[in-house]
This record gives C-alpha cells, sequence and structure tokens, in this order.
C-alpha cells in the first residue's frame, strides 16, 4: 500500500486525459510496480472470469469437436468427423434453414411493424407512457412464461381457436404447434410478441434524437407527412435499424429457450434450430465430441455474420459497441 | 403536431390488446376451474376460484423456486457489479500497453452465444464441483454479462473530467481512493443499468440453470414454471396460476426500474 501511495502522483499524471496521454511517455517508466498491482488488482478478477467461464470453453469446444466422446469415455481423435457428420445430416442442415428462416422473417415483418408502431408511439396521444410500459411489458418476462403462457394458449380449442372463431375466422384454424408445416411460424408469431417492444424501444429512442427543427425545416418547405418521414426521418433512424438488425438476426441465429419448452424441435424436427439440436445431441444423449462440433458451427455463422454486417453495414456508423467489436 | 387520429387510437389499443391478453389469460385463468377454461377459453371467472393461488402461495415448490432465483440473481449481480466497474475503471482510466486488447476481447464477448459454451461449460463446472450448486449458475451468468458491463462502463467513466480527478489527488487521494470515493459513487447511474440489466438477464436465465441444476429443490423459477407445466399437463388453472405468480417479481421490478433498462438497453446498444 505504501508503495501504491508514493506513486499515485506520477500515475494520476501519467494516465489522467487524453491529453495526459501525449507526455505520458518518459513518466510510465517510472510508475512501475504500484500501477501494475492497481492493475492486476482491478482487472484481474473480472479477466479471470471472463476467459475461465467465456472464452476457455469456447476454446475448449474447438478442442472437444476433433474428439469422438461421451464426457465419460476416453477421448478418440475423430479428425473433422464430426464436422462432416453434422454437415450431411439433413436434421441439422434443416435447423440451419429454420434459423435463417426466422432471421428473414425477423427482418422483413418485425422491422417494418416495429418500425411503424414506433412512428404512431412518438406522436402525441394520451397514455403515451403507459402504452410504451405496456408494449416492453413481453420483454422482461422469461422465455418460460412466454413458451408456458402461449402453450397453453395455442392448444386445440384453447384462448387463440376461440379468438379465431368469434372473429369469424374459423376457417384459419390450425394444429399450431403439431403441424409440421406451421409450427415454425406460430413460433415466429410468438417470437415478435416477445421481442418486439425491444425494438420499439430501440427506435424511439432514436426517433427522439431527431432534432424538432428539421420537422419543422421539411413542413415550412410543404413536405407531406410521408415525405417527411421517407426523406429525413428513416434515413436518420439508419444507425438505429441497422443495430436492431444486427441483435435481431443474431438473436434469430442463438434462438433456443422458446423452441426447448414448446416444443423441442418438432413435430419430426420442423421447428429444430441449431441450439436446440445442439443441446439435444450434446446433452441428452451424451455425444459431447459431435455437440461441441456443432457448437463451433453455431458460433462460425455468427461470427461470420457480424464480420460481414460489420464490414457492408455498420461501418457507416462511427459511433457505438458494437461497431467497434470486429473492427 | 395535431394530437393522435382515430386510427392511431385503434391501433394504439390494438396492440395493447395483443400484448396484455396473454397476460390476462394467464392470471385471470388461475381465478377459473379446468372446466371452466376447457369450455370458454376467453371467458372471465364465473365463480372466481382462489384455490388455484393458496396452492401455489402455499406451496414449498414456488417459494423456494423464488428464493433460488432471487440468490443466484443477486450473487451474478453483485458479481458483475464489483468486478464490472473495476475493470471498467482500470480500462477506461489507466494508460498501458495492451488495455485496447483486453477491451476489444472482452466487447468480442458480446457476441458469444451462451448455447455454444454450454457443453465445456458444464464440463468444467463438473470438474470443479460446482454441479448443483447455485453458484455454478451464478458465475458463470456474471461472467456473460461482463462484457455489456464494461461496454457501458467505460464510456461513462471516462467522460468523467480529469479536473475532478485533479483535485482529489491535490486532496491526497490515491487512484484506487478516487475510484472508491468518487468514481463510484459519480458512476451511479450507468451502475444502476448495468446491475438491472444482469439481473434481469440472470432472472430469465434457463439454459443454464437447466444444465446445472438437476435436484427440483434447486430450480429457479423459469425451470419451475417449464417443471410445473410438464407435471401438471392436465390441471391448466393450476399451471397458469403458477406462471401468474411467477410473473408478479419481474413485472413488479420492470414497473419500479423500466426507466433504467430501457436507459440501459437503447444505451448499450448505442455505446
Amino acid at each position: 500500500m505504501t508503495i501504491e501511495k508514493g506513486q499515485t502522483a506520477t500515475l494520476a499524471a501519467t494516465t489522467r486525459t487524453p491529453a495526459g496521454r501525449a507526455n505520458a511517455r518518459p513518466a510510465r517508466r517510472r510508475a512501475g510496480w504500484g500501477k501494475r498491482l492497481e492493475l492486476v488488482l482491478l482487472l484481474g478478477p473480472a479477466l479471470i472470469m471472463f476467459v475461465g467461464f467465456v472464452l476457455a470453453p469456447i476454446v475448449a469446444a474447438v478442442y472437444y469437436g476433433f474428439f469422438k466422446w461421451t464426457g465419460f469415455s476416453p477421448r478418440e481423435p475423430y479428425g473433422f468427423g464430426n464436422y462432416r457428420r453434422a454437415l450431411h445430416d439433413t436434421v441439422f442442415v434443416h435447423a440451419i434453414g429454420h434459423n435463417l428462416i426466422i432471421a428473414v422473417l425477423s427482418v422483413i415483418i418485425q422491422l417494418p411493424l416495429s418500425i411503424g408502431l414506433a412512428l404512431l408511439l412518438n406522436r402525441r396521444i394520451r397514455g403515451r407512457r403507459f402504452l410504451r410500459l405496456v408494449v416492453f411489458a413481453p420483454y422482461v418476462l422469461s422465455e418460460a412464461i412466454t413458451a408456458v403462457v402461449w402453450s397453453l394458449m395455442l392448444q386445440p380449442d384453447g384462448l387463440v381457436d376461440h379468438v379465431f372463431r368469434g372473429v369469424g375466422l374459423g376457417g384459419l384454424i390450425h394444429q399450431w404447434l403439431a403441424n409440421t408445416h406451421i409450427v415454425l411460424y406460430t413460433l415466429f408469431v410468438v417470437i415478435t410478441w416477445k421481442y418486439i417492444g425491444f425494438g420499439i424501444i430501440l427506435l424511439l429512442a432514436g426517433l427522439q434524437n431527431i432534432p424538432r427543427e428539421l420537422h419543422e425545416a421539411a413542413a415550412i418547405d410543404g413536405a407531406s407527412a410521408w415525405h417527411t418521414t421517407r426523406r429525413i426521418v428513416l434515413p436518420l433512424l439508419g444507425p438505429t435499424i441497422r443495430i436492431w438488425i444486427f441483435l435481431s438476426v443474431i438473436g434469430s441465429l442463438q434462438l433456443f429457450d422458446l423452441v426447448w419448452i414448446m416444443t423441442l424441435g418438432g413435430p419430426a424436427d420442423a421447428s429444430n434450430t441449431m441450439a436446440n439440436y445442439l443441446l439435444e445431441h450434446g446433452f441428452t444423449s451424451y455425444q459431447f465430441g459431435y455437440g461441441s462440433a456443432v457448437a463451433v458451427i453455431l458460433f462460425v455463422i455468427c461470427f461470420a455474420f457480424a464480420l460481414i454486417y460489420q464490414r457492408f453495414a455498420l461501418r457507416r456508423d462511427t459511433e457505438g459497441a458494437l461497431t467497434r467489436i470486429v473492427g | 403536431m395535431s394530437l393522435g387520429t382515430p386510427f392511431t387510437y385503434l391501433t394504439a389499443v390494438l396492440v395493447v390488446g395483443i400484448t396484455v391478453v396473454p397476460l390476462l389469460f394467464t392470471a385471470l385463468g388461475g381465478f377459473r376451474t379446468n372446466a371452466q377454461i376447457n369450455a370458454h377459453p376467453a371467458g372471465i371467472p364465473h365463480p372466481w376460484i382462489t384455490s388455484n393461488y393458496t396452492s401455489v402461495f402455499t406451496s414449498a415448490v414456488f417459494w423456494q423456486a423464488l428464493g433460488n432465483s432471487v440468490i443466484i440473481a443477486v450473487v451474478a449481480t453483485a458479481l458483475v457489479l464489483v468486478f464490472g466497474s473495476m475493470a471498467g475503471y482500470a480500462l477506461s482510466r489507466y494508460t498501458f500497453r495492451g488495455r485496447e486488447g483486453i477491451y476489444t476481447l472482452f466487447t468480442v464477448g458480446l457476441l458469444f452465444p451462451i448455447s455454444a459454451a454450454a457443453l465445456p461449460l458444464y464440463l468444467l463446472l463438473r470438474q470443479v464441483g460446482l454441479l448443483e450448486h447455485l453458484i455454478g449458475v451464478a458465475l458463470p451468468e456474471a461472467a456473460f454479462s461482463l462484457p455489456v458491463t464494461i461496454v457501458i462502463l467505460r464510456p461513462f467513466m471516462r467522460a468523467i473530467p480529469g479536473e475532478i480527478e485533479d483535485a482529489a489527488v491535490v486532496d491526497g487521494a490515491s487512484r484506487l481512493g478516487f475510484f472508491w470515493r468518487i468514481l463510484l459513487p459519480l458512476s451511479r447511474p450507468a451502475l444502476t443499468t448495468v446491475g438491472v440489466l444482469a439481473f434481469v438477464t440472470s432472472w430469465n436465465a434457463y439454459l443454464l440453470p437447466m444444465l446445472v441444476l438437476s435436484d427440483p429443490s434447486d430450480f429457479t423459477l423459469p425451470l419451475g414454471v417449464a417443471a410445473f407445466q410438464s407435471q401438471y399437463t392436465q390441471d391448466t388453472a393450476r399451471v397458469l396460476a403458477y406462471t401468474a405468480a411467477s410473473m408478479l417479481p419481474a413485472l413488479g421490478l420492470f414497473v419500479f426500474a423500466e426507466r433504467h433498462l430501457v436507459g440501459g438497453l437503447t444505451g448499450s446498444v448505442k455505446g
């Protein structure tokens, strides 16, 4: 402690501000042990925790992926066998497809819906605060609760069917969770219910950053509401929209809880997702090597998307943590 | 701007309806009998039955799950706040070689899905004897919350003017003293935000508790809800009562901390 105290004045001078950085060089050598000790104390616990529980498992998954292994038996080297097996398993390939369908549907359906609702909720209407609170509420409920509630509502002859009949659409009723052609889209509706509030809140925050003067100037120039929205509001929402797309696609690629609880990927794997497949093989049937290979594929797909998206879409947004991630 | 049109209000009502109906169905369903629910899923309780709720609130299962959820979420949040703020301080106000590298490492962690790490994480926890322990859930959850915490805290701590630090140094504060007595109190808004985020994430987590905890007496609320549903498939009313009861803490916290949560989510995205 005494060493530190003696050193702190120099340290403060060394590291205080961006301006301090320029003349930091000569002082840095003297900073020495006290500063190092402080850094170890401050950064050590977080780094150990992060490396131990986040990085190491991902690295371990890469390693385990090259073995045939149940988690208990001795490991048997298997080269790229697990990867070959995964990419030749139509169930897994379809699971990737399901993740992609959810991702694409999110962008082409949830995004316009969120923008429209955000524009509406941004108007001055009575009870606006209450509206925002309500719209956001499903986002804070756990996936488990959402899954159980919707499973019960979607039961044959359940609430959803009664509502359809009530509004005269009885002919559209299906076995929402048991029909292989429909189950994925049913899940998408539940996903939309759960997560749309997040998009709306995000976009509302973006809308509030648009200066009022721009609206006024446009109105003076005789622009219609539609033109103002299209030419001014949407372009200025660009960064928010691009971030939302990023989060939404990553979320779609990692979809797990809702699927696991509502359908377990069924019926007949019609709603299987990558994460669901991973847990099913890796954990339920103890194929740790194989599950790890699947985990690596899942991770590589997410990472590849992030890199490509960063390169082509997020590049324009200079500020923002997500843009720095892989930059 | 004019005060909303009828169309605006109609849409607003529709949105509120679609959002609220599932919640009302759950809460009201708990006050009904299975016969009532089966006959009219969309009906109002008639007569009102309280036995479903009383059986939930008098059962040890519910309170145990609630307690486990609280313990895990509090521990995970505390770990994130303590270690995250320390790391945020080092990464925002110290100059040292490798700083940006370490920061990038943490931000890349934003992209790591817990599902991809799940199997090795399970093996690791088995190896160190943390399986079947609540702390075995809280520790990895805290670790996975560190990236977003540091991404929010670093710019916030960076923005606190250097003059304040100079004044503290003149008054004889050490760097750690400055951190403890001045920087942390000044960072309270950001700390509240990351705390709420970490708490909610932990509170709603399903995958990790599912892997680590197999004894029903260790279950968290999300595990409990899912288990309760598969256990009482025929007793819809009771499942609804249990589910509604487990919604209450999250919705209560939400009404209380909405500002921080919303601020945190939008803030974390904008950096």
